[in-house]
């Protein structure tokens, strides 16, 4: 094997691609090459690194130097500083915003410093597409543990002695549902990967898919001895093209190192793996729709029971998981049951990625140990609240969670806890809300989501949430009525108590906890005709603030509907009449005088 | 055998039962609309929603399984609500056309709009709205007025094994598709339209012909082949104006094409009621009504006529000269009277029948 001085390992997830990864490195090739420093310099391109805020991101190992926001610009640069004259390039480094002070490695930064990775362990520090890179670091151990020295029921109780529990959502504990597949029986079983991922915002399976693929791949050959499976699928959506990519190399490297198919590692074991593309529908992440849809029939969800561990595809015995499931059971088959559950709450064990995102510092996708507080991801590891706004609420569970207010701030999160306030788990989706965000805008934004992507199968969900939207716009345009909040709240209540699979039990969740906990600015919309937040378009109301203006009339002559009138040098008007809310005045006024409430 | 019990009374019913089948064993009255005893359960309407001691949420009757010592309750404020705001969201997406809808008084949604007494609806919103299409004679969709109940769609997968119709898009927009939003170019079974519970499907000969004043119900037996389904024709003013079939009947209510829909010869003016004697030669070209190549005769003449002329044939020419060919519309017993005839009267074994392959 070459031996390089330095590695640079870019992050070549969806991500940073999108932010120009690939022009970066060509130009660190280009760069690394006119300066002669090719035998001594490899360029790794890795999986998310989870830093998604910061990207382009690259980290040069081995000392672990953490570079941000790359430019072909500087590349130049950063490498005569760096790799000629050995010092590592400051303007490119992550600096604390209030000390400015560079930050170089990785470990210290403290979106990174609060982190267990786990289910991420290998993220950004191996190529994907390398099969020897993932041995490389413990890769397939477990598989040939759990394929060599234990039986299907060992390997069942280490699944249910860690307390691990389905990260798909529902948070189903993963041993019980392999045991019960193994129990139903039946000469054939199946193991489903659930990589439909259609939760708008949420892209840590993605991630996982891109950054590690064996690692899941590994999880359901160790599920397959577990249950007696003889074929998996991994259901990916199309819209997942460099996941399924990625998966499929992976896969096509097991069948080549005897680690999928027949006989594998010499064990007696069959297992047969296939990547299902779905075609991106959000209720084809329902467990049973997306069997159905692996089937090639339309992806609908049908009632449970009979759950699919006694009846699943093709009506046999199935084990379906998320994906951040599967890549957590390595590690537990490795190190332990007790070494799992050592981190957690009493009813949630391990860690979980978020994918933290809205108004922090610090967006991307963070891995934390469960029971950490909903205070320490914000404010730690999220850097707090962009430009000092303060704190309104943050979402959690994706389209179908509820809105926490700032008095929670200290929950330690686990699947019960969130449940409690009105939110959930859900995938793991995480939008911080600030002062700037309007409380009934940000329910139909997810209302919005769920409603176009019912699956139409069911009334309540089909019909009800139609209705919940149409009372929200209602709402949000100053039309609303005297008894809308109530009706919204029976309306929601009697949708989660109707509706056939999850996505309508949980589609009025956004709506029910935002009026738990913000009634009063539905209230404000209703009986005021104001939106608190001044975001409602409809609602809002331009003026001119007098100590301000001093009669530039940038305003007039930007006005589409000729609303503002006004002699140069004097205080200009606003007729609110006239005016169609566009917002433009207020956004070409320098002197700030411009007030919307 | 399973025991359980509803609404206090104990049933006792076979394994893999449903609760709405014990429920409805008892005769307790569960309301449905997607249901069908033929078809596969799928949950969809959520009328069916009943309380069972230790489930949290109400589950559908339709698709639980019975299981021993089970307790269910099929009725409370709580259910009843929910039941009344699932009925008032489908009504507020369903156009108020009972005046004039042709399965008024035969709809199972406006029965139960009716036991629920919904007047006024708290949902008012957004309606479908399609443009209508279809040129076939057969059945008329009024998708506006579906909701999506899903019999139709199986039944044409499930019973008929045609698949002309599926859901198609999501959310408010599902709607029954066909392929590529085609025409629907199918058998024309009808069945689809024999199980909707709404006026979202009906024959487009029925239009306007009649609803249930008036109307008497005749059950008789199909005429067109030697299955012998039973038909029960609805009849106004002495003119059948649909056709139908019940459940319990051998062909437990399944017609084809032709027994549902091809009635149409029974008024018809072209219909011959009389035997007919041709008058004129067979000329090749010429069509003509038939009135100028025949002439009516009373049946005694034409038969007389028929067993002279074969008789005078068999003289001159043998009886090999002779063919019959008799139709899938007679009986069993007619047919078989008919080839003895040809072969023991006539004497030949030129004998077939229209539907003999
Ligand atoms: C509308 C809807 C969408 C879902 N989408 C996903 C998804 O994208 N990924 C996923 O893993 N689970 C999803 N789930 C949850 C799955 O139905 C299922 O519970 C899960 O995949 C089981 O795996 P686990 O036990 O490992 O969590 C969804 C559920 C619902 C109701
Ligand atoms: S709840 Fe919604 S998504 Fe689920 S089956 Fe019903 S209509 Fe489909
Ligand atoms: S008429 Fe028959 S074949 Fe055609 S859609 Fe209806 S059930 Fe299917
Ligand atoms: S057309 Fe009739 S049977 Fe078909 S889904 Fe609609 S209401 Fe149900």
């Amino acid at each position: 094997m070459e031996r390089f001085r330095a590695n640079l390992l870019m992050c070549a997830g969806t991500s940073c691609v999108s932010c120009g990864t690939m022009n970066i490195r060509d130009a660190l090739k280009e760069e690394i090459k006119n300066r002669g420093l090719e035998k001594e310099i490899k360029i790794v391109l890795t999986g998310c690194n989870g830093y998604c805020a910061q990207g382009p991101v690259m980290v040069v190992q081995p000392e672990g130097i953490f570079y941000q926001s790359l430019t072909v610009e500087e590349i130049p640069k950063l490498v005569e500083e760096h790799f000629l004259k050995g010092r590592p390039y400051q303007k490119l480094m992550f600096k604390e915003p209030e000390k400015k002070i560079a930050i170089p490695t990785m470990n210290e930064i403290p979106f990174f410093k609060h982190q267990v990775l786990r289910v991420l362990r290998n993220r950004g520090l191996i190529d994907p597409e390398a099969l020897e890179e993932y041995i490389a670091r413990d890769g397939y151990q477990a598989a040939a543990k759990a394929l060599s020295q234990m039986t299907s029921g060992e390997i069942v109780k280490v699944v249910k002695d860690s307390g691990l529990r389905g990260r798909g959502g529902a948070g189903f504990p993963t041993g019980l549902k392999w045991e019960l597949a193994l129990r139903t029986k039946s000469d054939m079983r199946y193991v489903v990967c659930n990589g439909d991922e259609g939760d708008p915002g949420a892209f840590m399976d993605r991630s996982v898919m891109e950054a590690d693929p064996h690692s899941v791949i590994e999880g359901m050959i160790i599920c397959a001895k577990a249950i007696e499976s003889r074929k998996g699928y991994i259901y990916v959506r199309s819209e997942y093209p460099l996941a399924v990519k990625r998966l499929q190399i992976a896969i096509d490297h097991c069948y080549e190192a005897g680690l999928l198919g027949k006989n594998i590692l010499g064990t007696g074991v069959n297992f047969d793996l296939k990547i299902y593309q779905g075609a991106g529908a959000f209720v084809c992440g329902e467990e049973t729709a997306l069997m159905r849809s692996i089937e090639g029939k339309r992806g609908i969800p049908r009632a449970r029971p009979p759950f699919p561990v006694h009846q699943g595809l093709w009506d046999q015995p199935t084990v379906l998981n998320n994906v951040e499931t599967f890549a957590n059971i390595p590690p537990i088959i490795l190190n332990g049951a007790d070494w799992f559950s050592s981190l957690g709450t009493d009813m949630s064990k391990g860690t979980k990625v978020f994918a933290l995102t809205g108004r922090v510092k610090n967006t991307g996708l963070i891995e934390v140990p469960l029971g950490i507080s909903l205070k320490k991801i914000i404010y730690d590891i999220g850097g707090g609240i962009e430009s000092g706004r303060s704190f309104k609420a943050v979402q959690t569970g994706g389209p179908s969670g509820g809105c926490i207010p700032e008095k929670f701030l200290d929950l330690e999160v686990d699947y019960e806890s969130l449940a409690q306030v009105g939110s959930i788990m859900g995938s793991g989706g995480m939008v911080v809300l600030d002062e700037t965000d309007c409380m009934v805008n940000t329910a139909k934004f997810f209302l919005e989501f769920t409603q176009a992507e019912s699956c139409g199968k069911c009334i309540p969900c089909r019909i009800g949430t139609k209705r919940l939207l149409e009372i929200l716009n209602r709402v949000t345009s100053g039309n609303g009525k005297e008894g809308d909040v109530e009706l919204l709240e029976e309306l929601g209540q009697d949708i989660k108590a109707t509706s056939l699979c999850g996505l309508g039990l949980t589609a009025p969740n956004p709506v029910l906890s935002t009026i738990r906990y913000f009634r009063n600015e539905y209230e404000a919309h209703i009986k005021d005709k104001k939106c608190p937040a001044a975001v409602c378009k409809e609602l809002l109301i331009y003026s001119v603030l007098e100590e301000f203006c001093n009669g530039c009339g940038a305003c007039k002559r930007a006005c589409p509907a000729d609303a503002i009138t006004g002699k140069r040098k004097k205080i200009h008007k606003i007729d609110s009449e006239l005016c169609v809310k566009c917002g433009t005045c207020f956004d070409v006024c320098k002197f700030n005088a411009i007030k919307k409430q | 055998m399973v025991t359980l019990t509803i609404d206090g009374r104990k049933v006792t019913v076979r394994k893999l039962s449903t609760v709405l089948d014990a429920a409805r064993k008892l005769d307790i009255p569960i309301p449905t609309l997607c249901h069908h005893p033929k078809l596969s359960p799928s949950g969809a309407c959520r009328l069916c929603i009943v309380e069972i001691t230790n489930i949290a949420r109400p589950v559908t009757a339709c698709t639980i399984l019975v299981s021993e010592g089970m307790k269910v309750k099929t009725t409370s404020p709580y259910l009843e609500r929910l039941r009344k705001t699932t009925l008032e969201l489908l009504l507020s997406d369903h156009p108020n056309d009972c005046m004039i809808c042709e399965r008024a008084g035969d709809c199972t949604l406006q029965e139960l709009a009716y036991f629920y007494g919904i007047r006024e609806n708290r949902f008012e919103g957004e309606r479908r709205l399609y443009t209508k299409r279809d040129e076939n004679p057969f059945i008329k969709r009024e998708p506006e007025k579906c909701i999506l109940c899903g019999r139709c769609v199986k039944i044409c997968n499930e019973v008929q094994g045609v698949s002309a119709i599926d859901f198609g898009y999501r959310g408010f927009n599902t709607k029954i598709c066909t392929p590529f939003e085609k025409d629907l170019d199918c058998e024309f079974c009808g069945q689809c339209v024999a199980v909707c519970p709404t006026g979202a499907l009906t024959g487009t000969m029925w239009v306007q012909k009649g609803r249930q004043q008036d109307v008497r119900d005749v059950d008789t037996l199909c005429p067109y082949c030697g299955c012998g389904c039973s038909l029960t024709l609805h009849v106004r003013r002495n003119e059948v104006i649909r056709v139908s079939s019940s459940e319990d009947t051998i062909n437990e209510g399944w017609l084809c094409a032709k027994g549902r829909f091809g009635y149409g010869f029974i008024n018809s003016p072209d219909r011959l009621t009389k035997p007919l004697i041709r008058t004129a030669p067979k000329t090749s070209s010429l069509i003509a009504h038939y009135s100028s190549l025949f002439r009516e005769a009373s049946w005694d003449e034409a038969l007389d006529y028929v067993v002279r002329r074969l008789k005078s044939i068999k003289d001159s020419y043998g009886p090999d000269s002779i063919a019959g060919l008799s139709s899938a519309r007679c009986t069993n017993e007619e047919n078989y009277l008919f080839q003895k005839f040809i072969r023991a009267v006539i004497g030949t074994h030129n004998v077939d029948h229209c539907a003999r392959y």
